[in-house]
């Protein structure tokens, strides 16, 4: 669906009813509408039906190992920042079916895939969440290998796009160029004026423009443009990552800081499973009791757990310092090789859900700072 | 170092391809070789050093070098050692049956490279199972080469992977076999110690040398320094990685080393390329 493909397109304004008929409009349409909704005391983006399923004034505070839902006073439908989790686990769920296969003779045959779910449209993607999604795009789009299901899913799904009003505790996208601004990659794109329960709304694509024609809007005025840009301005974070000294720990591997970070890190994981751009999956092929029938399922791994590095003889990374370097220095340094970008979006998830509240900003600061290393 | 310059990757990177099992041979105690061929017909191409994933129905799926001769397209050939589940369960496996088959994966030795230098295949333990294809294309071009040398390292002589190969290559004039162990159990009047020795005494031109050395990382690393020692170019020196894998396509992360996946941009590496690497402990 989309092709990105109309240039900026005229803005208009729309109401939450409005909203509520994009959200119907694209049900209607075939779409599986996911956005952010609360469920266990935090935002999490799941289906969703109508503008009642979102967490209307409801805010979020974040720190180290601390989020907290608070209520706001304004109303606003889209007032939280980051949601608990990304779209990487509507994108590239962390359980998914690769094949089926039942024995047959001496070897095996693989069943027919069950049919393709329907698409989905996303409502509430934010700037960084949309750069994750460019991550993604390359890290699943290589050239000899792309990976079918993730292509098959991003294709289809349909963006909304909402621009922070405001910066959260923890995350730091205007460090990484990947916000607070939503620049490209919606089929629609919102900010939100919560004192007057209005939208200013841009299309992106000729089939996010399609949809807004179809929606009872009024065009945006210059004081409505103007209203929305010092939205934006105002979610400027003011926590900083130093991407120069972050893409230079890969010559830090001896830093004494990974020890102590050691001594901090629990490798629970968590931060791996948040993040919206660590990919790493592990492969598992398991057979019904009669055996029979076998199932080759991909799940989310996480380079903190000692299995994932088990090589015949024992596991490579065996020590705390090790895991945590493993992660951060790729993400943050071996990615630009790879992939040609950072790996980090700067949503700050990975310090908000850490337990221990280790904040990875601080933690490249750390090993800048001293000119040790190798 | 194109990878699937010959076989292009299927649609789907993580579909087996069922291949039929023509014959095993029981190598060691615990290794075994296994000849195959594509179930739906046809062959197999592959470079020196690449691997495949290898599917046991139900058991999971491991990487596996292939160790045949790539001048023959009409087999599939793989040596295994039984470590853990699914490599024991490919062990259970006879004749008829059928195993899946994705690949083949990764970088290769580069034979064409090495054309005019002395080559100096150094392998241990079941690391000779990697070469063996480089060996058969090597010797198919001998003319192209100097010397060829093959320096050889076992745990034991119990443990000496394709011994009577060994021998049959130690018997030619234009090759030159040496086999070391590292301890003696029953009858064995050659060297004794690590296969670094072997570099050491030489039987080749270090600065008209290509090495190819596959072993436990340990090995490689001071295989490595002794062939920097004799005067090798780093450059000249290509060695083999492992770790683990789960995808063998870049996709699961699991074999991520430095900048580099090892399933996609190894498991050969250029010694000079990733020096620095071997050095840090866990990386």
């Amino acid at each position: 669906m989309p092709g990105f493909d109309s240039p900026a397109a005229a803005a208009v304004v729309l109401d939450k009813g409005g909203l509520d008929g994009l959200i119907a409009g694209l049900g209607a349409g075939g779409f599986r509408v996911i956005g952010p909704t609360v469920s266990g005391d935090a935002v999490v983006y799941d289906d969703i039906t109508s503008v009642k399923d979102l967490p209307a004034g409801w805010g979020d505070e974040q720190q180290g190992g601390r989020y907290r839902l608070v209520k706001r006073q304004d109303g606003a439908l889209f007032g939280y920042t980051a949601g608990a989790q990304g779209w990487k686990r509507h994108l590239y769920p962390p359980r998914q079916t690769l094949f089926t296969a039942r024995r047959k003779d001496k070897g095996y045959e693989v069943l027919p895939p069950p049919p393709a779910p329907p698409p989905m449209a996303f409502i509430g993607v934010r700037a960084c969440e949309l750069a994750a999604m460019a991550v993604h795009d390359r890290v699943f789009g290589d050239k000899t290998a792309p990976e079918p299901g993730y292509q098959r899913r991003r294709a289809a799904a349909f963006v909304v796009a909402v621009e922070c009003g405001q910066a959260g505790g923890t995350c730091f996208c205007a460090s990484m160029g990947t916000g607070p601004e939503v620049t490209a990659g919606f089929d629609i794109k919102l900010v939100e004026l919560p004192a007057r329960g209005v939208f200013v709304a841009t299309a992106g694509s000729s089939a996010g423009a399609d949809m807004l024609a179809r929606l009872k809007v009024a065009a945006a005025t210059e004081a409505d443009k103007a209203e929305a840009a010092r939205r934006v301005a105002g979610a400027r974070p003011a926590k900083i990552m130093d991407t120069a000294q972050a893409r230079g720990l890969q010559a830090k591997a001896e830093h004494s800081r990974w020890d102590e970070v050691a001594k901090r890190c629990l490798t629970c994981g968590n931060c791996t499973m948040v993040c919206p751009t660590c990919f790493c999956s592990s492969v598992e092929d398991s057979t019904d009791l009669k055996g029979e029938t076998s199932e080759r399922t991909r799940t989310w791994d996480s380079c903190f757990s000692i299995d994932f590095s088990y090589i015949h003889g024992g596991a490579v990374r065996t020590q705390a310092r090790s895991r945590y370097r493993q992660w951060i220095t790729h993400k943050l340094s071996a990615w630009h090789d790879q992939f040609g970008g950072s790996g980090c979006v700067g949503c700050g998830r990975c310090i908000t859900w850490c337990p221990v509240g280790i904040d990875i900003t601080e933690e490249v600061a750390a090993i800048a700072a001293s000119d040790q290393g190798r | 170092m194109n990878a699937h310059a010959r076989n292009p990757a299927p649609a789907d990177p993580m579909m087996p391809h069922p291949f039929r099992i023509e014959r095993v041979r029981r190598e060691l105690s615990d290794t075994f070789t296994m000849e195959m061929v594509p179930q739906s017909g046809g062959g197999f191409r592959f470079r020196p050093g690449q691997f495949n994933m290898l599917y046991v129905f139900g058991v999971g799926e491991i990487p596996i070098s292939i160790s045949g001769d790539p001048g023959d397209g009409a087999v599939l050939v793989h040596t295994t050692r039984a470590v853990g589940a699914v490599s024991q369960a490919l062990d259970n496996l006879k004749a008829g049956d059928i195993v899946g088959v994705r690949g083949p994966f990764g970088s290769y030795w580069p034979v064409e490279q090495a054309f005019g230098h002395d080559l100096v295949f150094v392998a241990g333990g079941v690391g000779l199972a990697p070469l063996r294809p480089a060996i058969y294309q090597a010797m198919a071009n001998r003319e192209r080469f100097g010397k060829v040398v093959v320096l050889y390292g076992a745990r034991t002589p119990a443990d000496i992977l394709f011994r009577k190969e060994l021998e049959k290559w130690r018997g030619r004039f234009d090759m030159n076999v040496m086999v070391t162990v590292d301890r003696v159990a029953g009858k064995w009047n050659s060297d004794v110690g690590v296969v670094t020795n072997l570099v050491a005494k030489g039987g080749f031109d270090p600065l008209h040398a290509t090495a190819f050395v596959c072993g436990p990382e340990v090995m490689m690393r001071y295989v490595a320094l002794a062939l920097e020692k004799r005067g090798v170019a780093l450059s000249s020196v290509w060695l083999s990685m492992e770790r683990n894998m789960k995808c063998g396509c870049g996709l699961c992360g699991h074999c991520q080393w430095g900048s580099d996946f090892v399933c996609k941009d190894g498991p050969v590496f250029r010694y000079d390329q990733i020096a620095d690497r071997l050095s840090v402990r866990e990386l």
